[in-house]
Formats: C-alpha cells, sequence, structure tokens
C-alpha cells in the first residue's frame, strides 16, 4: 500500500473516531430517555432503546410540569425572537440607511454592549427587577437582553449592502418610511434575517444565568431551569433528566437540520470575513 | 417672513447631483422610528445598569445602608483565597483546554478540508453538532456519563482494566472533567469556523507547494497555517473570552466544586451576589473580569495579529 492511500485511511479514522466521541452522548442521551434509572447504570450499559419512555414522560409531566415547562420555554423563545429580530432589524436598517446626529455614538454603544460581558449587569438588573417587582415574571426574562448587539451589528452590515436606489424609488412612488421597511427592505434581507432569526432563538431557548435568577415559581421554569432544579434534587431522577436533556436539545437541532446554512453562518457573525 | 423667503432659495441653491446620497434628510427625526426602542432599550438596559455597577463597585452595606468604601472591594479580593483559585482554575483552562482545543480544531479542519475527502457537509455536521446541544443539556448528559458508580465511561475504563475514576467528586479529576466537556463541546464549533477560513484559501497554494515537494502536513504547517492566521485569533479570542465568563458548565456539572476546584470568577461573582447578597464585592469581581478580558484579548490581538495585513 502506498504511504497516500495509509495516509487517507488514517485521516478517515481520526474523522471516524470524533465523529463517534461527538456523536455518542447524543446516542445515549436518546436510549437513556426510554429506560428506568436503575437501568442506565447496570453493567453493561443499555445502547438499545428500552420501553420505559412513557413512563419517563408521564413522571416528568407530574412531577416537574414538564409539559408546561415546555411550553413555557417555546413561549418565551418565540416571544423574545420575534421582538428582539425585529428591534435589531430596525435599528439595523436606521444605522445603515440614515444619517442623524448621534449615530457613532449609538454604533459605539452596539459595539460596546458586544465586548462587556453581560455579568457585569447581573447584580444592577436583578436589583432594578426586584424594584419593579417583576422578579418571577417573564416580561423580566424577556426585556433587558431584547436589543442585541450582535443581531443589530449582523443587520446593519446587511443593510450597509442594500442598494439606495430601491428605496428612493419606492419613496417617489410614495411609500412611507415604515412601509419601505417592511415591504422593499426587509425582503430583500431575507437570508441574514434568517440566520439572526435562529441564533436569536437558539440564544434565548439555550439561556440559563438569567432566567435561574429571575424565575422562581416551579410552573414557570424554562427548560434549562428546570434540568438545574432536577439536578439539585436529593433524590435524582436521571432517566427523566436524560428525558428533559433530550427534549431540550431536540427543537433546536431540528432547527438545525433544517436551516444548518443559515445557522453556521449566524454563528460564525463576522468570523471569515478578512 | 424674511426667514421664510430665504429658506426655499438656500433649499434650491443645492444642486442634486451634488448630493452624495440621496438619503441625507438632516432634518428628519424619522431615524427615531427605527432606532428608537434599541436606545431606549440600551439606555434602560445597560448604560444604567453598567453605571450602577461601576458605582456599586465602591460601595458596601453596612448595617442595613449602602455606604462608599473606596476601593475596598477591590483590595478585599487580595486576601480572598476562593477568587484566587477561580483565578488560577481559568489560567488553567487559557493555558491548557484553549490551546489544545484550537490545536484539535486546526487538525479537524484540515482534513475535513482535504480535496479528497467524501461527504464533506455529513462530517461537518456531525462535528458542529455539539454546539448546539443546549448547554445545560450537555452538562447533564455529562453528569450522567461521569458518574462514579455505575456511569457508562467508569464502565467502561473498568472494561479495560484501568478501574473507575471519581469523576466529579476528586479535586483533579473535576477539573478534567471539565476540561473534557467544554472541549466535546466547542472543538467542532472551532473546526467549522476553521474550515470556513481554509476554504478562501486558494487551492492552488496547496498545488504550488506540492511541486515545490512539500507533503500534506508541511504544507498545512508552513503555508496554510501562518494564513489563517486572523482566524485563528478570532477563534482564541472568542475561547477565551467564553472561558473567562464560564458559568454554566461548571455549575452544572460541579456546582464548582469540590472544594471549588472548578470555581470560576462568574459563578464566584454569582454566589458572592445572590447567595450571599454581597452585591459590592460581586459588582466589583465583574468589573476585574471585563478588565481581565480586555486585557488578554488585546495582548492575543497583538501577538497573533502581528504580521496580519
Amino acid at each position: 500500500m502506498s504511504p497516500r492511500i495509509l495516509g487517507r485511511a488514517g485521516a478517515y479514522l481520526v474523522l471516524l473516531a470524533g465523529a463517534v466521541v461527538s456523536l455518542v452522548p447524543f446516542y445515549w442521551m436518546a436510549v437513556a430517555a426510554t429506560h428506568d434509572t436503575a437501568d442506565l447504570f447496570r453493567s453493561p450499559p443499555p445502547f438499545m432503546p428500552g420501553g420505559a419512555l412513557m413512563d419517563n414522560l408521564s413522571r416528568l409531566q407530574s412531577e416537574h410540569h414538564f409539559g408546561r415547562v415546555v411550553a413555557n420555554s417555546l413561549g418565551v423563545a418565540v416571544v423574545y425572537t420575534v421582538l428582539s429580530s425585529l428591534i435589531s432589524a430596525m435599528c439595523g436598517y436606521g444605522l445603515a440607511k440614515y444619517r442623524f446626529r448621534g449615530r457613532g455614538v449609538l454604533l459605539g454603544v452596539v459595539l460596546a454592549t458586544m465586548m462587556i460581558p453581560m455579568q457585569v449587569l447581573l447584580v444592577p438588573l436583578f436589583q432594578m427587577m426586584a424594584n419593579l417587582g417583576w422578579t418571577d415574571t417573564y416580561q423580566a426574562v424577556i426585556l433587558p437582553f431584547l436589543a442585541n448587539a450582535f443581531g443589530i451589528f449582523l443587520m446593519r452590515q446587511a443593510f450597509l449592502a442594500f442598494p439606495d436606489e430601491l428605496i428612493e424609488s419606492a419613496r417617489i412612488d410614495g411609500a412611507g418610511d415604515l412601509r419601505i421597511f417592511y415591504q422593499v427592505v426587509l425582503p430583500g434581507v431575507r437570508p441574514q434575517l434568517g440566520a439572526l432569526v435562529i441564533f436569536t432563538f437558539t440564544s434565548q431557548w439555550n439561556s440559563f444565568i438569567w432566567p435561574l435568577l429571575m424565575l422562581n415559581t416551579e410552573e414557570k421554569f424554562t427548560v434549562p431551569i428546570a434540568l438545574n432544579q432536577m439536578i439539585g434534587l436529593s433524590h435524582v431522577d436521571y432517566s427523566g433528566l436524560m428525558l428533559g436533556s433530550f427534549a431540550a436539545t431536540l427543537p433546536i437541532m431540528v432547527v438545525f437540520f433544517v436551516f444548518q446554512r443559515q445557522f453556521v453562518a449566524g454563528l460564525l457573525g463576522g468570523a471569515v470575513k478578512g | 417672513m424674511a426667514a421664510l423667503q430665504t429658506e426655499p432659495a438656500k433649499l434650491e441653491s443645492v444642486p442634486v447631483a451634488d448630493a452624495p446620497r440621496p438619503r441625507r434628510r438632516r432634518f428628519s427625526l424619522t431615524h427615531w422610528w427605527f432606532t428608537g426602542p434599541a436606545t431606549v432599550l440600551f439606555v434602560a438596559f445597560f448604560a444604567y445598569p453598567l453605571a450602577a455597577s461601576l458605582y456599586q463597585s465602591f460601595t458596601a452595606d453596612q448595617d442595613g445602608a449602602t455606604v462608599f468604601v473606596g476601593l475596598r472591594q477591590y483590595r478585599r479580593m487580595f486576601q480572598d483565597p476562593v477568587l484566587a483559585e477561580s483565578l488560577v482554575n481559568t489560567a488553567l483552562l487559557l493555558v491548557i483546554q484553549v490551546p489544545v482545543m484550537i490545536g484539535l480544531a486546526l487538525v479537524l479542519a484540515g482534513v475535513l478540508n482535504a480535496s479528497w475527502l467524501r461527504f464533506r457537509g455529513g462530517w461537518r455536521l456531525v462535528y458542529f453538532l455539539p454546539a448546539v446541544t443546549t448547554l445545560v443539556a450537555y452538562s447533564v448528559v455529562f453528569r450522567v456519563l461521569l458518574k462514579t458508580d455505575g456511569g457508562m465511561v467508569n464502565q467502561l475504563l473498568d472494561g479495560i482494566g484501568i478501574g473507575a475514576v471519581d469523576w466529579l467528586n476528586n479535586a483533579t479529576w473535576a477539573r478534567i472533567s471539565l476540561v473534557l466537556s467544554i472541549t466535546w463541546r466547542w472543538t467542532g464549533y472551532n473546526a467549522v469556523i476553521l474550515l470556513a477560513g481554509l476554504q478562501a484559501i486558494g487551492r492552488e497554494q496547496y498545488e504550488a507547494a506540492s511541486i515545490d515537494g512539500a507533503g500534506a502536513v508541511t504544507t498545512f504547517v508552513r503555508v496554510i497555517v501562518p494564513q489563517l492566521r486572523p482566524v485563528i485569533l478570532f477563534c482564541s479570542i472568542t475561547s477565551t473570552i467564553g472561558t473567562l465568563q464560564l458559568f454554566d458548565e461548571n455549575y452544572v456539572l460541579t456546582r464548582g466544586g469540590p472544594d471549588n476546584a472548578t470555581m470560576t470568577p462568574v459563578l464566584y461573582l454569582y454566589k458572592v451576589g445572590f447567595d450571599q447578597m454581597d452585591f459590592g464585592y460581586a459588582a466589583a469581581i465583574a468589573w476585574v473580569v471585563v478588565l481581565l478580558i480586555g486585557l488578554i484579548s488585546l495582548i492575543q490581538f497583538r501577538f497573533l495579529g502581528r504580521g496580519s495585513r
């Protein structure tokens, strides 16, 4: 065998090993969700789906309101995504296509928020929400992080490339500023908007530290917070946890498989430009 | 009246062709329709809390009242063994985990970019998958996989005769568990970014190097990697920032334990702020994290950014 063939076989072997490492936790999460907790830690561990899925599901539902929790997560993520994407797109458009006093300052603030970690804001934001009486409400979870710097920047870049002539001709046709935005400009940046929507949904769905601080009532928990609470219990329901983790990961995986291209574009952001 | 008469003349005096962009509207406030909501949100939920937290870091709670104490909270940090330990942990992650991960990602990206590779899209998908997992969910899965009694990893180690390891309750092994789980999640993500960078480098460079007699590995190390520097810089800066802000993983995996072996500054400030309700000290720690992020990013930028462009 020539060294070239050997090299390629080796490379494939490395790739395959990496792929197994990548996939095993997913596979095992799915398998474990269908077994009793006792089964999970027997020797050898189960590698094929078992028959306890419905038991685990009904236990999650009766003990942790899991249906409600998933609905909470979906609701919060959808509302956040719609509002945040819209606000980001609008602000990005204003920054890209209007000239006004303070534009440089606003752009500077946007860039600064991307660099300053949100942890600095945790304590004052927490006190602010407490003073407003908003703790344990969804507006406290959603509102503080609605203006998303990354989203604004992404949309600004997209709008900068949008031709002024199209906007101008719509204006000559008598369309107002808002109508131009919704009917002419926004459809023109659909790919970037798609990337933004996916990025925004994912980040809210996964969001942990802020909802953890805000939500206290079990019925209001989002999926990550419910999972975290289950770990803290004195008797940990491992198979329930695995089913819950699977449920937490599934929507994002579906979004990922369907919109792979936009997903990667959204996560990579401006990484590969120059 | 005079003012009214001069205005039209002024407007007419501007030649249409002279306007650089048709959308210049000096006196209009229409932009507020678009930038208004975000601006209000930034002022309320970014600018104000940022200023509040800076102020807070110079205050302390004394007998129920908030008093100004100057730099006392910052001085406290020098005598805080837990904070010191959290910084050492972070430094260990930065020095060991980040370079290993980026090295691995670079190798993966190089293989994924090979011209003879089949199913590139499929491989990329598989490697990117961990980055898609919900943070809390993957930490939960690692907790279960690494469980001391009967966890899958320990069964495997037992099976090949190495014997079980107390992954999450022994200081050293807990750190290793944290490294393993972070590496599992982020290596593929970085590899995909690096791959995108590699694909921007022309094929002819590989051919030229191969004509000059360079092997695949030499070509990669000597010709390709240097050109990839800006992308590597991006990966290492984002990984560094992520490491300095680490919270979700160690909070779920080990709660910072055992004995603060996996404590990180952000988890510590969370505990100081919300378990001990010591807001001033938490704010001061947060600002030190900000300064560290700025400083280390700057150093990396100087070091790796040198020579590019």
